[in-house]
Protein backbone atom coordinates (compact mmCIF):
# COMPACT_ATOMS: atom_id res chain seq x y z
CA UNK A 1 0.00 0.00 0.00
CA UNK A 2 2.76 2.45 1.09
CA UNK A 3 4.95 2.00 -2.07
CA UNK A 4 1.67 2.11 -3.99
CA UNK A 5 0.58 5.49 -3.32
CA UNK A 6 3.65 7.04 -3.52
CA UNK A 7 4.32 6.59 -6.96
CA UNK A 8 1.62 7.84 -9.36
CA UNK A 9 1.66 11.29 -7.59
CA UNK A 10 1.83 13.92 -9.97
CA UNK A 11 4.11 16.96 -8.64
CA UNK A 12 1.83 20.23 -9.39
CA UNK A 13 3.72 23.58 -8.57
CA UNK A 14 0.84 26.15 -7.10
CA UNK A 15 0.61 28.36 -9.81
CA UNK A 16 -1.93 31.04 -8.31
CA UNK A 17 1.09 33.60 -7.39
CA UNK A 18 2.52 33.42 -10.69
CA UNK A 19 -1.44 34.21 -12.48
CA UNK A 20 -1.63 36.92 -10.13
CA UNK A 21 1.49 38.86 -11.09
CA UNK A 22 0.98 37.98 -14.85
CA UNK A 23 -2.43 39.55 -14.77
CA UNK A 24 -0.91 42.64 -12.82
CA UNK A 25 1.29 42.86 -15.53
CA UNK A 26 -1.14 43.05 -18.05
CA UNK A 27 -3.57 45.18 -16.14
CA UNK A 28 -0.33 47.36 -16.21
CA UNK A 29 0.85 47.79 -19.65
CA UNK A 30 -3.13 47.63 -20.65
CA UNK A 31 -3.67 51.45 -18.77
CA UNK A 32 -0.63 52.81 -20.04
CA UNK A 33 -0.57 51.42 -23.62
CA UNK A 34 -3.50 54.42 -24.09
CA UNK A 35 -1.27 56.71 -23.54
CA UNK A 36 0.98 56.30 -27.13
CA UNK A 37 0.55 59.37 -29.07
CA UNK A 38 -0.53 58.93 -32.47
CA UNK A 39 0.71 62.42 -33.56
CA UNK A 40 4.60 61.16 -33.27
CA UNK A 41 6.53 60.59 -36.37
CA UNK A 42 9.58 58.48 -36.09
CA UNK A 43 11.52 60.85 -37.84
CA UNK A 44 11.53 63.45 -35.86
CA UNK A 45 13.67 63.24 -32.44
CA UNK A 46 12.83 66.28 -30.24
CA UNK A 47 14.63 68.64 -28.60
CA UNK A 48 14.41 68.63 -24.76
CA UNK A 49 13.57 70.93 -22.75
CA UNK A 50 12.98 71.83 -19.23
CA UNK A 51 10.21 74.23 -19.66
CA UNK A 52 7.94 72.50 -21.83
CA UNK A 53 5.17 71.82 -19.94
CA UNK A 54 2.33 69.51 -21.34
CA UNK A 55 -0.47 72.03 -22.56
CA UNK A 56 -3.48 72.26 -20.47
CA UNK A 57 -6.64 71.61 -21.91
CA UNK A 58 -6.66 71.13 -25.71
CA UNK A 59 -5.60 72.80 -28.50
CA UNK A 60 -7.54 74.39 -30.62
CA UNK A 61 -7.56 73.01 -34.92
CA UNK A 62 -4.20 72.06 -34.34
CA UNK A 63 -2.03 71.52 -37.51
CA UNK A 64 0.67 69.37 -37.13
CA UNK A 65 4.17 69.64 -39.15
CA UNK A 66 6.83 67.34 -38.52
CA UNK A 67 10.50 68.95 -39.62
CA UNK A 68 12.84 65.70 -40.28
CA UNK A 69 16.46 66.43 -39.50
CA UNK A 70 16.91 67.40 -43.55
CA UNK A 71 14.61 69.59 -43.04
CA UNK A 72 11.38 68.18 -45.06
CA UNK A 73 8.39 69.14 -43.62
CA UNK A 74 5.82 66.06 -43.02
CA UNK A 75 2.24 67.00 -42.43
CA UNK A 76 0.34 63.39 -41.76
CA UNK A 77 2.19 60.92 -43.88
CA UNK A 78 3.06 63.07 -47.02
CA UNK A 79 6.38 64.82 -47.52
CA UNK A 80 6.57 68.30 -48.45
CA UNK A 81 10.02 70.60 -48.95
CA UNK A 82 9.61 74.71 -48.33
CA UNK A 83 8.49 75.34 -52.07
CA UNK A 84 5.67 72.99 -51.88
CA UNK A 85 4.12 73.36 -48.50
CA UNK A 86 1.78 76.22 -49.34
CA UNK A 87 -1.10 74.37 -51.46
CA UNK A 88 -1.82 71.50 -48.26
CA UNK A 89 -1.81 74.96 -45.81
CA UNK A 90 -4.01 76.62 -47.98
CA UNK A 91 -6.25 73.75 -48.30
CA UNK A 92 -6.06 73.15 -44.11
CA UNK A 93 -7.17 76.73 -44.19
CA UNK A 94 -10.11 76.42 -46.82
CA UNK A 95 -11.11 73.38 -44.47
CA UNK A 96 -10.70 75.89 -41.50
CA UNK A 97 -12.62 77.89 -43.12
CA UNK A 98 -15.88 75.66 -44.11
CA UNK A 99 -15.88 75.02 -40.26
CA UNK A 100 -16.80 78.67 -40.05
CA UNK A 101 -13.22 79.57 -38.46
CA UNK A 102 -10.01 81.55 -39.20
CA UNK A 103 -6.15 81.62 -39.20
CA UNK A 104 -5.81 82.98 -35.94
CA UNK A 105 -7.69 80.09 -34.61
CA UNK A 106 -5.66 77.17 -35.92
CA UNK A 107 -2.64 76.40 -34.05
CA UNK A 108 0.20 75.11 -35.52
CA UNK A 109 2.17 72.69 -33.78
CA UNK A 110 5.73 72.99 -35.24
CA UNK A 111 8.01 69.41 -34.31
CA UNK A 112 11.40 69.48 -35.31
CA UNK A 113 14.25 67.56 -35.24
CA UNK A 114 16.56 68.51 -32.62
CA UNK A 115 19.32 68.26 -35.11
CA UNK A 116 17.30 70.43 -37.93
CA UNK A 117 18.61 74.00 -39.22
CA UNK A 118 16.71 77.01 -37.61
CA UNK A 119 16.31 78.53 -40.86
CA UNK A 120 14.00 75.30 -42.23
CA UNK A 121 11.81 75.61 -39.23
CA UNK A 122 11.98 79.50 -39.78
CA UNK A 123 11.10 79.29 -43.52
CA UNK A 124 8.13 76.64 -42.69
CA UNK A 125 6.93 79.28 -40.54
CA UNK A 126 6.34 82.15 -42.64
CA UNK A 127 4.95 80.24 -44.95
CA UNK A 128 2.33 79.52 -42.88
CA UNK A 129 2.04 83.19 -41.81
CA UNK A 130 1.89 83.91 -45.56
CA UNK A 131 -1.10 81.70 -45.71
CA UNK A 132 -2.07 83.30 -42.85
CA UNK A 133 -1.81 81.27 -39.62
CA UNK A 134 -0.17 83.51 -36.53
CA UNK A 135 0.05 80.48 -33.48
CA UNK A 136 2.76 78.69 -33.43
CA UNK A 137 3.60 75.90 -30.80
CA UNK A 138 7.20 74.81 -31.30
CA UNK A 139 6.85 71.48 -29.12
CA UNK A 140 9.60 69.69 -26.89
CA UNK A 141 10.06 66.65 -24.71
CA UNK A 142 9.98 67.18 -21.18
CA UNK A 143 13.43 67.14 -19.87
CA UNK A 144 12.97 65.51 -16.41
CA UNK B 1 -9.22 -1.11 -2.81
CA UNK B 2 -11.09 -0.71 -6.37
CA UNK B 3 -13.54 1.35 -4.73
CA UNK B 4 -11.11 3.09 -2.82
CA UNK B 5 -9.04 4.23 -5.77
CA UNK B 6 -11.76 5.73 -7.45
CA UNK B 7 -12.90 8.20 -4.90
CA UNK B 8 -9.60 8.97 -4.57
CA UNK B 9 -9.30 10.33 -8.28
CA UNK B 10 -12.08 12.17 -8.62
CA UNK B 11 -10.24 15.70 -7.90
CA UNK B 12 -11.70 18.47 -9.55
CA UNK B 13 -8.84 20.32 -11.06
CA UNK B 14 -9.37 23.48 -13.52
CA UNK B 15 -7.46 23.58 -16.69
CA UNK B 16 -5.04 25.72 -16.03
CA UNK B 17 -2.86 25.13 -19.28
CA UNK B 18 -4.91 27.40 -22.06
CA UNK B 19 -5.67 30.03 -19.54
CA UNK B 20 -1.49 30.75 -19.09
CA UNK B 21 -1.16 30.09 -22.58
CA UNK B 22 -3.46 33.06 -23.35
CA UNK B 23 -2.66 35.20 -20.59
CA UNK B 24 1.04 35.11 -21.82
CA UNK B 25 0.41 35.45 -25.37
CA UNK B 26 -1.66 39.15 -24.01
CA UNK B 27 1.52 39.86 -21.94
CA UNK B 28 3.56 39.54 -24.99
CA UNK B 29 1.87 41.48 -26.83
CA UNK B 30 1.62 44.40 -23.96
CA UNK B 31 5.15 44.42 -23.65
CA UNK B 32 5.96 44.61 -27.39
CA UNK B 33 3.65 47.14 -28.13
CA UNK B 34 4.80 48.96 -25.08
CA UNK B 35 6.64 52.30 -25.49
CA UNK B 36 7.42 54.48 -23.22
CA UNK B 37 6.29 58.31 -23.98
CA UNK B 38 7.82 61.07 -22.94
CA UNK B 39 5.75 63.69 -21.94
CA UNK B 40 5.77 66.88 -24.68
CA UNK B 41 4.98 70.32 -24.27
CA UNK B 42 4.60 73.48 -26.35
CA UNK B 43 6.48 77.06 -26.61
CA UNK B 44 3.77 79.46 -27.56
CA UNK B 45 5.17 81.47 -30.22
CA UNK B 46 2.58 84.68 -31.43
CA UNK B 47 3.72 85.95 -34.90
CA UNK B 48 1.19 87.30 -37.19
CA UNK B 49 2.93 88.37 -40.31
CA UNK B 50 1.80 91.75 -40.40
CA UNK B 51 1.93 93.19 -37.23
CA UNK B 52 6.01 91.86 -37.16
CA UNK B 53 6.99 94.62 -39.53
CA UNK B 54 4.92 96.84 -37.66
CA UNK B 55 7.07 96.26 -34.56
CA UNK B 56 10.25 96.33 -35.69
CA UNK B 57 9.48 99.34 -37.24
CA UNK B 58 7.24 101.72 -35.88
CA UNK B 59 7.61 100.08 -32.38
CA UNK B 60 10.54 101.31 -30.39
CA UNK B 61 8.70 101.84 -27.30
CA UNK B 62 8.85 98.09 -26.77
CA UNK B 63 11.93 96.30 -24.99
CA UNK B 64 13.55 94.08 -27.69
CA UNK B 65 15.76 91.67 -26.52
CA UNK B 66 17.86 90.72 -29.31
CA UNK B 67 19.61 87.11 -29.16
CA UNK B 68 21.70 86.92 -31.95
CA UNK B 69 22.97 82.83 -32.27
CA UNK B 70 25.49 82.55 -34.96
CA UNK B 71 25.99 78.63 -36.04
CA UNK B 72 29.53 77.18 -37.14
CA UNK B 73 29.61 75.30 -39.90
CA UNK B 74 28.20 71.99 -38.85
CA UNK B 75 24.98 73.83 -37.15
CA UNK B 76 26.70 73.80 -33.78
CA UNK B 77 26.63 77.02 -31.69
CA UNK B 78 29.44 79.57 -31.60
CA UNK B 79 28.46 82.29 -29.82
CA UNK B 80 25.41 84.11 -28.32
CA UNK B 81 24.70 88.12 -27.78
CA UNK B 82 21.82 89.54 -26.36
CA UNK B 83 21.83 92.83 -27.89
CA UNK B 84 25.48 93.95 -27.51
CA UNK B 85 26.31 91.79 -24.64
CA UNK B 86 29.16 88.31 -25.38
CA UNK B 87 27.46 85.68 -23.60
CA UNK B 88 29.79 83.08 -25.17
CA UNK B 89 27.49 79.66 -26.10
CA UNK B 90 27.17 79.66 -21.98
CA UNK B 91 23.14 79.36 -22.05
CA UNK B 92 22.67 80.12 -17.73
CA UNK B 93 24.32 83.78 -18.80
CA UNK B 94 21.87 84.24 -20.99
CA UNK B 95 19.36 83.44 -18.53
CA UNK B 96 20.99 85.76 -16.07
CA UNK B 97 21.24 88.62 -18.35
CA UNK B 98 17.55 88.16 -19.08
CA UNK B 99 16.34 87.95 -15.68
CA UNK B 100 18.90 91.31 -15.12
CA UNK B 101 17.10 92.79 -17.77
CA UNK B 102 13.79 91.70 -16.73
CA UNK B 103 14.13 93.17 -13.60
CA UNK B 104 15.39 96.35 -14.89
CA UNK B 105 12.42 96.60 -16.65
CA UNK B 106 10.08 96.39 -13.34
CA UNK B 107 9.59 92.57 -13.13
CA UNK B 108 8.17 89.97 -15.34
CA UNK B 109 4.93 91.10 -17.03
CA UNK B 110 2.16 88.92 -18.59
CA UNK B 111 0.53 89.08 -21.39
CA UNK B 112 1.01 91.66 -24.21
CA UNK B 113 2.48 94.51 -22.47
CA UNK B 114 5.85 92.54 -21.52
CA UNK B 115 9.46 92.74 -22.88
CA UNK B 116 9.40 90.83 -26.28
CA UNK B 117 12.48 89.09 -27.48
CA UNK B 118 13.59 88.66 -30.64
CA UNK B 119 15.85 85.14 -31.82
CA UNK B 120 18.37 85.45 -34.16
CA UNK B 121 19.74 82.61 -34.98
CA UNK B 122 21.73 81.91 -38.11
CA UNK B 123 20.10 79.30 -40.74
CA UNK B 124 22.03 76.10 -39.99
CA UNK B 125 21.99 76.49 -36.12
CA UNK B 126 20.73 73.39 -34.99
CA UNK B 127 17.29 73.42 -33.62
CA UNK B 128 17.75 72.46 -30.73
CA UNK B 129 20.28 74.85 -29.05
CA UNK B 130 16.98 77.63 -30.85
CA UNK B 131 14.65 75.82 -28.37
CA UNK B 132 17.50 75.97 -25.38
CA UNK B 133 17.36 79.66 -25.97
CA UNK B 134 13.93 80.18 -25.92
CA UNK B 135 13.22 77.98 -23.14
CA UNK B 136 16.20 80.17 -21.35
CA UNK B 137 14.21 83.43 -22.19
CA UNK B 138 10.79 82.23 -21.16
CA UNK B 139 11.43 81.12 -17.62
CA UNK B 140 13.27 79.60 -14.76
CA UNK B 141 12.23 76.31 -13.34
CA UNK B 142 13.35 76.15 -9.52
CA UNK B 143 12.51 73.09 -8.52
CA UNK B 144 9.03 72.12 -9.06
CA UNK B 145 8.17 76.56 -9.56
CA UNK B 146 8.38 78.08 -12.43
CA UNK B 147 9.01 81.26 -12.97
CA UNK B 148 8.16 83.64 -16.12
CA UNK B 149 9.93 85.41 -17.37
CA UNK B 150 8.99 86.31 -21.09
CA UNK B 151 6.08 86.17 -22.88
CA UNK B 152 6.78 86.87 -26.05
CA UNK B 153 9.20 85.52 -28.66
CA UNK B 154 9.03 86.14 -32.47
CA UNK B 155 12.25 85.27 -34.67
CA UNK B 156 13.56 87.70 -36.72
CA UNK B 157 13.44 86.83 -40.35
CA UNK B 158 15.39 83.94 -41.88
CA UNK B 159 19.01 83.97 -42.61
CA UNK B 160 19.53 82.37 -45.67
CA UNK B 161 22.88 81.19 -46.59
CA UNK B 162 24.27 83.06 -49.78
Amino acid sequence: MRVKSAKPEIVEGDLTPMIDMTFQLIAFFMVLINFSQTEANERVQLPSSELARPPEGEIESPIIIHVASDGTAIIGTEEFSVDTLRPILSRELSVLKADGKTAEDANIIIRAHKDAATGKAQEIISVCQEVGFENFLLRAKEQL
Amino acid sequence: MKIRNKTEGVKNELQMTSMIDIVFLLLVFFIMTFKIVEQEGDFNIKMPLAKENQNSQSDPLDIVLKVRMESDANGGLQRMRLNERELGTDFSMLRAAVIEMVNAGGGPVEGEDGPEVEIDADYNLRYEYTIEAISMVTGEKRGKETIKLVDKIKFAPTRRPN
